[in-house]
């Protein structure tokens, strides 16, 4: 047992209202500058719907990801020669066209246009070429748009299903979307880790924050194909590759990184898993339909006796074990099984996992108008039935658990076992019948139900961000004595981070 | 894994520092954005070497109850995005003015050498004056120096003053509670001025005209985390993920918690994902499905079963039992007005018996007069104006009687307007005879009204539908389905879940409701229907309860303390107070493009004089009977009345005031409504700050540009006036004060740069939260720029120092005021009698304005900007109707920081806006306990009750500048709102009314499903109905623009974005480049397919008033017949021209509207139907509007 500490995250996306305000969070610190204004580290996207870039996660283009193949798992770009095989020609980049054209306004127009016959307007203009643009495409061009016949029926994911599923997606009363909110998901088994010739992407030990080295790398652009969620992007102005810092300076400074502290849908948490880093091989090993179960049964509960003295005989601090105990992410991932992570037949265990949205209940079109499905009786249930989705289970087993469909019902029946558990606490004060069979279908207790309930409904900042102490005295240390440290740090000057300089 | 890299070594990442040194800054500062969004969010903004470099939201708010989740984190995308303003190219750095206009005064001035001389010879000469207002909105901006912009301005404002009269002068600045000290300067400025301050809530089109007529409040309602104790929530025409961001937490996690979300919806929209159960409405059809969900609670819940706590609730709480007398009509009754005390001898000496209102004691079985309605409130004997079912006289307690089923002298037959199918229904009503002053009549319960408008037979004789699936009887299940789209089962269901939700929770059901159903024509009726819904099963003035109408940033906390200093009320009063809608509707000519009203808004009886003819009359009536203000007031300068009065003789205000009633009498004096298109009459200098007046406030912008600017246009719709062609080009100068080029500032004369929010110090409040908010200086205002406050000073100085080449000394002047709400003019007019009719006597104040002499001292307009005046010390605060003194505060003030005045007397600072934001919150009772504790103190005495111990716990709070921007605080429970804040408790709007018993300022006193406004009888509108959406050629968009091949009929729908909060934002690089880098018309497939649109084809959308080229997005989302341009459009930013009109550049959203007034919300005179600055008068609404679009030809050209 290698145990290792994981800063870990969860997005609750029956919460994520698609605001973006994450992504414009991040934008503004991190990638508002030449080379990187096409970055989106945080991006948001309308599914089903096609993404950023466009069709990501379509894997047969972009071969991203590990593939298993005779019992042997390799990065799907390698194909027979290898990485470094294709090192001088990768054919699998996404162009510009896949991610978009970045674009400004002549705003200046506007101030200084001469008196004319006409007024003035400010013309949209790349920011590449500095000609006027005619735009085509932007880093959330389906941004709300179901129902399209250009962008949510070439969704990937619904590659397997039937007309009539798809069909639904295109009818007035059977539309529906929902967001995925998405950043680097600091994966275990990293695709662009293993793809770097460099050797310049690493994972930080104590935190397992995914990183590419500015120093170190080369610009060959391996890990952008490597990657299967496409979230590291070539600079073209540094000629360095770069990626999601989950805001390791804010971290180390016990912050949340800028897209979780600005998530105004409070969707987010964060914080640390224990994992056994000895059965990665395993857990990446198995059939599809077992990936999300392998995933979970390593990671380890901060709370065993046996688990705490591996930790620490791994070298990791009290503190983060101390963090670990309190983690939601851990409560969500582990304890309650509510969510999941994106895609894990990618195989590159992902650490950051999502809890499935809830979507409004079917309608039917009646001779009477449109309605709702209802029994014998002349009565619907109050809460959505699990049949009632409005997208196909299947859809978001595609999503989230490898095509296991079981996964995913099992999550939808706690979901709304404590809805249904909370509103008779409500109404009649009680545990009525039908709250106890809920509660019984989903297989959780009373308690369990509260604890659910209180950490997705009321959660404060503290309890949705549990970020551990990052020892920064004693990193610095290794270097200079922090009481030095202290006296000189910022002195100096700073050097351009772009191309040659 | 070997291939992936674990490195622990710090040594190895030296490399790291180079994130952590931009992730380094020098400072933070707490800060908002003063943007019309009811965010109200706390942020913190990063100053990183003097520049602003990005910013976080703060999330130290004080937590509420702790059974509430935090409001931590607010702020959204659009807000996030702020700071690249700051330093953007859009940014206005410097002055600028209109080249063709600044060589004209440059030569004038040469040449006269006096600047109002000078500015004078550019305005008469009929040449010079258009060789600039045709160049206006074409380019050629100058750069210019301060100093000679405020020339200008000082120059053109006396000009202006002197030759037309001070109500030339107008303002336009909207919502103040976003920076409610940046709206001040301006309004301040402009009071002292005697110009005028316009409206915004109303034209806007978020005021909500059924909250006034229910609840005679402008707008009250629930903050967000009290949406989370409500058990069943609808959201309609609000979409609350887009536009209520940083508050749809809530929603999800009152879900969590066991509530079920109903979203009304026409399209898939944002908020419909996040619902249990989303229900399509057709569009604008939302009224036709409360119709007939009422239909099912009253006869499900009231009727076959009386739900105790339903019974109980309407019976104390609204006006279903009081008593309406039955007019005689043939064979049959209509309802008409409310009997009232003056009627029954046993009543009739009572104070005020006009305004007492009567119900039928059940346990008496007697006719009684109820404490707390209108009459109470006013009369002299305090102590009455209160909600306990105690006879006014005797103080005996009543047993109101809500249906007289089983105690009536017959069952009349009473006649129901049918507007769904243009027909009378006959339903038998039970009724009581009794004997009045006037001799004998039959009188109803208005409960039992509703039952039989609703159609709930109760086995009573009559035209009563026979069960939910009669289609063709207003209004049941299976009736609306034509209107709604939606079956009747869902109707059962909805109404069976709402009612029994709020039964067993007792009243935790809410509406959620915003511009969706606010902007239709008819949204009064719309609301009313939800509103019934929510009265008839207790669900008003509850925790988690409500009707949460959220369109504007209307609610500014510390009202009672800024309203003085904002209207320069200290100083002079009253202000001249404009509703902008028909200000709009007249002066920018818009009344000429239609025809008679009556396809639009029908009368309950064909023929009725009150409910047929042109809009404009009924205007004209509204001002002349004291219904409605309207600036200029009179076909000459108000100073020149004033002096010719004077010279008359009249040597008292009374005796002018008699002498302008008998010139108006004659005709030798008339109202400016009256001819508006008389050059003396137009408006001359108009100041726009913090808004677009000429872009996304402007309802009919073509005819802006055509009416007020005299520049190009693309309106090609017909005068139908049949005078002469309406003017063009009325205003002499167009000031924008402004941080951006929008459409507003590229229009305007001069352009003046403005601090940013980051760059002012400043207050801000919202009714989603109970926190105030500072607006700080971050970093100090960028190049040449200064905050709207010292903007407004630089111009009052500027007249200062030249008015005393204009005027000798002080002059008099004298305003027009209409009869007010909160006051005793509610009680002028029960009757409508018309004076310019000889139906009764012109008397100021009560058949007509009042007209007030106020003096105007232009030399002092600076000293007196600058100081809190003595008003405050001396009349104390008001609000609601109460007055309390605050003059021990006041000395405070000047002790703290005094300014000396001309006169030696130490007045409090208001030199600059942190003083004035200091003023306001320590004199308000929502910042100052002792204030507070004050107005409960009077609020006690003349309700009756006890009141004051709701401020005895805070007395001592006192909440600075200074604290705020430390943390946010809350606002404390004060008289004036309605909520109960105490001990963390979620504000929701009327707890103190139905807790404490405070009536509402209504003509009962309570809640009003019935309204007995003469007018509103006449329109039909007396009980909540149904009437049909308007017919597109009813409405007139698509008259001289003919449908041609390739082309679609859309209805044109402009509902709140995602990437702009209006038009801010949308210019901003970030959210154009998160969207489609236009903001784009969306539209559905097959409509698409019809006219060969495809997904981000450019397309051309246009109608009689103007036209839109931008690109399509094509989504099933979207249904047939709807098309939606999200608002607000700039026309600045990647807009190509229009080959369909002339090849001129394409203009925004509001190109394609046209202000339509709906003219029952003009009358006034009574009751909660009174005057009041944002609260009453017609909306600008604009969702009935239709347009067609095509693929552009061609590729697009700029």
């Amino acid at each position: 047992m290698k145990i290792r500490a994981h800063i870990s995250m969860v997005f609750h996306l029956d919460k994520c209202i698609g605001c973006h305000t994450c992504s414009v969070a991040c934008k503004n610190i991190w990638t508002d500058r030449e080379g990187a204004e096409y970055m989106w580290w945080n991006n948001v996207e309308t599914k089903p719907g096609t993404g950023y870039p466009t069709q990501w996660e379509d894997q047969e283009q972009y071969k991203g990801g590990w593939e298993k193949k005779n019992g042997k798992l390799n990065l799907k770009m390698s194909g027979r020669l290898g990485t470094l095989g294709n090192i001088f020609f990768n054919p699998r980049l996404p162009s510009m066209d896949d991610y978009y054209e970045p674009w400004t306004y002549e705003y200046d127009n506007l101030i200084n246009a001469p008196e004319g016959d006409d007024q003035p307007t400010a013309r949209p203009i790349s920011m590449i070429t500095g000609e006027p643009i005619d735009i085509q495409a932007g880093p959330n061009w389906d941004d709300d748009l179901s129902g399209s016949e250009v962008y949510a029926a070439n969704d990937p994911n619904l590659e397997g299903m039937s007309d009539e599923e798809r069909r639904m997606m295109f009818e007035i009363e059977r539309l529906v979307f929902f967001y995925l909110p998405r950043i680097c998901n600091h994966c275990l088994n990293a695709g662009c880790a293993a793809a770097c010739p460099s050797g310049a992407i690493y994972k930080r030990g104590e935190d397992g924050i995914v990183l590419v080295n500015q120093d170190k790398c080369r610009g060959w652009r391996m890990c952008v194909t490597g990657c299967p969620y496409k979230k590291v992007y070539y600079n073209w102005s540094t000629g360095k590759s770069e990626k999601c810092i989950l805001c390791y300076p804010r971290l180390e400074t016990g912050q949340a990184p800028a897209c979780f502290h600005s998530c105004v849908g409070r969707i987010r948490y964060l914080g640390v898993l224990l994992y056994d880093a000895d059965r990665i091989d395993e857990a990446v090993a198995v059939e599809d339909a077992d990936l999300v179960e392998a995933q979970r049964a390593i990671i380890q509960d901060p709370f065993d006796p046996a688990v705490i003295a591996a930790a620490k005989a791994n070298g990791v601090p009290d503190a983060m074990i101390d963090a670990a105990q309190k983690s939601p992410v851990y409560k969500f991932v582990k304890e309650w099984g509510l969510a999941l992570p994106l895609h894990p037949e990618f195989r590159t265990l992902p650490m950051l996992f999502y809890v499935p949205p809830m979507l409004p209940i079917q309608a039917l079109v009646t001779e009477h108008g449109v309605g709702q499905a209802h029994d014998e009786s002349g009565a619907a249930p109050f809460f959505a039935a699990l049949e009632q989705a409005r997208l196909p289970l299947r859809y978001m087993a595609r999503l989230f658990s490898a095509g296991n469909e079981d996964e995913i019902a099992a999550v939808y029946r706690k979901l709304i076992a404590v809805r249904v558990f909370r509103r008779a606490q409500n109404t009649t004060g009680a545990l009525d019948d039908e709250a106890q069979a809920a509660l019984d279908g989903a297989g959780l207790t009373a308690e369990v139900a509260q604890a659910i309930f209180e950490l997705t409904a009321k959660p404060t900042f503290d309890e949705r961000f549990v970020v551990p102490p990052l020892a920064r005295e004693v990193n610095i240390e290794s270097m200079v004595d922090p009481f030095t440290h202290k006296t000189e740090a910022g002195f100096g000057f700073r050097r351009d981070a772009k191309r040659g300089g | 894994m070997g291939w992936i890299r674990e490195l622990v070594s710090p040594q190895s990442r030296q490399w790291e520092e180079l994130y952590r040194n931009r992730w380094q800054h020098d400072k933070v500062v707490r800060s908002t954005h003063g943007v019309n969004c009811t965010g109200g969010c706390s942020w913190n903004v990063y100053v990183k070497d003097g520049i602003v470099t990005w910013e976080m939201q703060a999330t130290d708010y004080p937590l509420l109850d702790a059974e509430l989740p935090p409001y931590e984190p607010r702020g959204c995308q659009r807000g996030i995005s702020f700071s690249w303003y700051l330093y953007s190219p859009i940014r206005v750095k410097y002055p600028y003015a209109r080249g063709a206009l600044l060589d004209l005064w440059r030569a004038a001035k040469a040449e006269h050498g006096d600047p109002v001389a000078a500015w004078a010879s550019i305005v008469s000469d009929p040449d010079r004056r258009r060789r600039y207002q045709q160049a206006r909105g074409k380019g050629g901006f100058r750069r210019f120096g301060w100093d000679e912009a405020l020339e200008i301005i000082a120059a053109s404002t006396l000009h202006t003053i002197k030759q037309h009269g001070p109500d030339r002068v107008i303002g336009f600045s909207p919502i103040p509670a976003m920076s409610m000290l940046s709206y001040a300067g301006g309004s301040r400025f402009l009071q002292l001025l005697g110009g005028v301050v316009m409206s915004f809530y109303d034209w806007y089109c978020d005021l909500p005209p059924a909250s006034p007529e229910v609840w005679g409040e402008q707008t009250d309602v629930a903050e967000s985390a009290d949406w989370y104790n409500s058990k069943y929530i609808v959201a309609m025409g609000s979409n609350v993920a887009m536009t209520r961001t940083p508050d749809a937490h809530f929603l999800s996690e009152a879900r969590c918690d066991g509530s079920k979300l109903v979203v009304f919806s026409p399209d898939f929209s944002q908020v419909a994902k996040h619902a249990d159960w989303w229900v399509p409405v057709n569009a604008g059809q939302d009224g036709a499905f409360w119709m007939a969900a009422n239909h099912v609670i009253l006869k499900e819940f009231h009727a076959d079963r009386q739900t105790p706590y339903f019974i109980d609730y309407v019976k104390r709480y609204t006006d279903s039992p009081f008593l309406v007398t039955l007019d005689q009509n043939g064979e049959a009754y209509t309802p008409g007005r409310m009997l009232r005390a003056s009627q029954i001898a046993a009543y009739a000496d009572a104070e005020h018996a006009d305004a007492k209102f009567l119900v039928w004691d059940e346990t008496a079985r007697a006719i009684r007069m109820p404490q707390g309605t209108l009459g109470f409130r006013w009369q002299k004997v305090k102590g009455q104006w209160n909600l306990d079912m105690k006879d006014g006289v005797d103080g005996a307690p009543i047993d109101p009687a809500l249906t007289l089923l089983d105690d009536h002298d017959e069952v009349a037959p009473v006649t129901f307007r049918e507007f769904a199918f243009d027909r009378d229904v006959t339903r038998g009503v039970p009724a009581r005879r009794v004997e009045t002053q006037d001799g004998p009549a039959l009188v109803v319960t208005i409960y039992d009204l509703l039952m039989a408008q609703f159609g709930v037979g109760r086995g009573l004789a009559g035209d009563y539908p026979q069960s939910y699936d009669d289609e063709d009887a207003p209004y049941t299940p299976a009736w609306q389905e034509r209107f709604t789209g939606i079956d009747r089962a869902t109707v059962i269901q909805f109404a069976r879940e709402w009612a029994t939700t709020a039964e067993q929770t007792e009243g935790q059901c809410s509406i959620i409701i915003g511009a969706g159903i606010n902007h239709w024509y008819h949204n009064n009726l719309l609301y009313r229907a939800a509103i019934a819904g929510l009265m008839l099963t207790g669900c008003v003035g509850r925790n988690g309860g409500g009707l949460n109408h959220y369109v504007g940033q209307e609610k500014l906390a510390p009202m009672a303390a800024w309203l003085p200093v904002a209207m320069a009320l200290d100083w002079t009063k009253p202000p001249r107070l404009q509703n902008s809608p028909s200000f709009h509707y007249v002066h920018s000519d818009q009344w000429r493009y239609e025809g008679d009203f009556t396809d639009l808004q029908p009368g309950s009886a064909p023929g009725h004089p009150l409910a047929q003819g042109h809009t404009m009359d009924m205007q004209r009536r509204a001002v002349r009977m004291g219904w409605l203000p309207f600036f200029p007031q009179f076909d000459r300068s108000s100073l020149d009345v004033v002096r010719d009065a004077e010279a008359a003789g009249a040597r008292t205000p009374d005796a002018v005031k008699a002498w302008i009633v008998e010139q108006l009498q004659s005709g030798d004096l008339r109202f400016a409504v009256d001819d508006p298109d008389a050059p003396q009459n137009w408006p001359r200098v108009w100041f726009i700050w913090r808004g677009n007046a000429l872009m996304s406030s402007a309802k009919g912008h073509e005819y802006f540009l055509k009416h007020y600017l005299g520049t190009h246009t693309n309106t090609i719709a017909d005068d139908v006036s049949g005078g002469e062609p309406g003017p063009e080009g009325k205003l002499d100068l167009v000031v924008d004060i402004n941080f951006r080029m929008d459409t507003s500032a590229l229009y305007s004369d001069i352009v003046l740069p403005t601090a940013t929010w980051y760059e002012k110090n400043d207050l801000n409040s919202t009714d989603l939260h109970s926190y105030i908010h500072p607006l700080a200086e971050v970093v100090p205002p960028c190049w040449e720029s200064r905050s709207d406050w010292d903007i407004f000073k630089a111009f009052a100085r500027a007249i200062s120092d030249m008015a005393p080449d204009v005027f000798a000394g002080p002059v008099r002047d004298v305003v027009a005021v209409p009869l007010q709400h909160d006051t005793p003019a509610e009680l002028a007019q029960p009757e409508i009698k018309d004076w310019a009719a000889g139906e009764c006597d012109p008397v100021p104040g009560k058949t007509m304005p009042n007209f007030v002499v106020v003096e105007r001292d232009y030399a002092a307009l600076y000293d007196r900007f600058v100081a809190l005046g003595p008003g405050i010390r001396q009349d104390g605060l008001s609000v609601h109707g109460i007055n309390w003194g605050v003059a021990d505060l006041y000395d405070d003030l000047a002790k703290r920081r005094p300014v000396s005045t001309r006169n030696g007397t130490r007045y409090p600072s208001l030199a600059d806006a942190k003083d004035a934001a200091d003023a306001i919150l320590y004199l308000a009772p929502e910042t100052n306990g002792e204030s507070a504790y004050r107005a409960f103190k009077v609020e006690e005495e003349k309700v009756g009750l006890p009141l004051a111990d709701l401020a005895e716990g805070t007395r001592g709070v006192r909440i600075a500048f200074d604290d705020l921007t430390r943390q946010p605080r809350r606002v404390l429970t004060s008289p004036a709102w309605t909520g109960i804040v105490n001990d963390g408790r979620a504000y929701s709007a009327y707890c103190l009314n139905v807790e404490r018993l405070v009536p509402w300022r209504t003509l009962t006193g309570r809640q009003h499903f019935y309204l007995d406004h003469e007018g509103y009888i006449a329109f039909g509108e007396h009980l909540p109905t149904y009437k049909p959406k308007i017919d597109p050629a009813a409405h007139g968009d698509l008259i001289k623009t003919q449908a041609d091949e390739g082309a679609i009929m859309l209805n044109y729908l402009t509902p709140h974005g995602k990437w702009q909060i209006h038009t801010t934002y949308s210019d901003n690089l970030r959210m154009r480049t998160l969207s489609r880098g236009v903001e784009p018309f969306w539209m559905n497939p097959d409509d698409a397919a019809q006219v060969g649109i495809a997904d981000n084809d450019w397309v051309e959308v246009y109608n009689d008033h103007g036209v839109v080229v931008t690109r399509a997005i094509v989504t099933a989302r979207i249904p047939r017949g709807l098309c939606l341009i999200y608002h607000g459009t700039e026309r600045t930013l990647s807009v190509p021209k229009s080959p369909r009109r002339g090849d001129r550049r394409a203009g925004g959203h509001n190109s394609l509207t046209r202000t339509r007034l709906k003219p029952s919300l003009m009358l006034g005179g009574y009751g909660q139907f009174t005057y009041a600055f944002n609260y009453w008068g017609p909306t600008g609404v604009n969702r009935d509007t239709f347009v067609l679009v095509r693929k552009l030809d061609g590729e697009p050209r700029w």
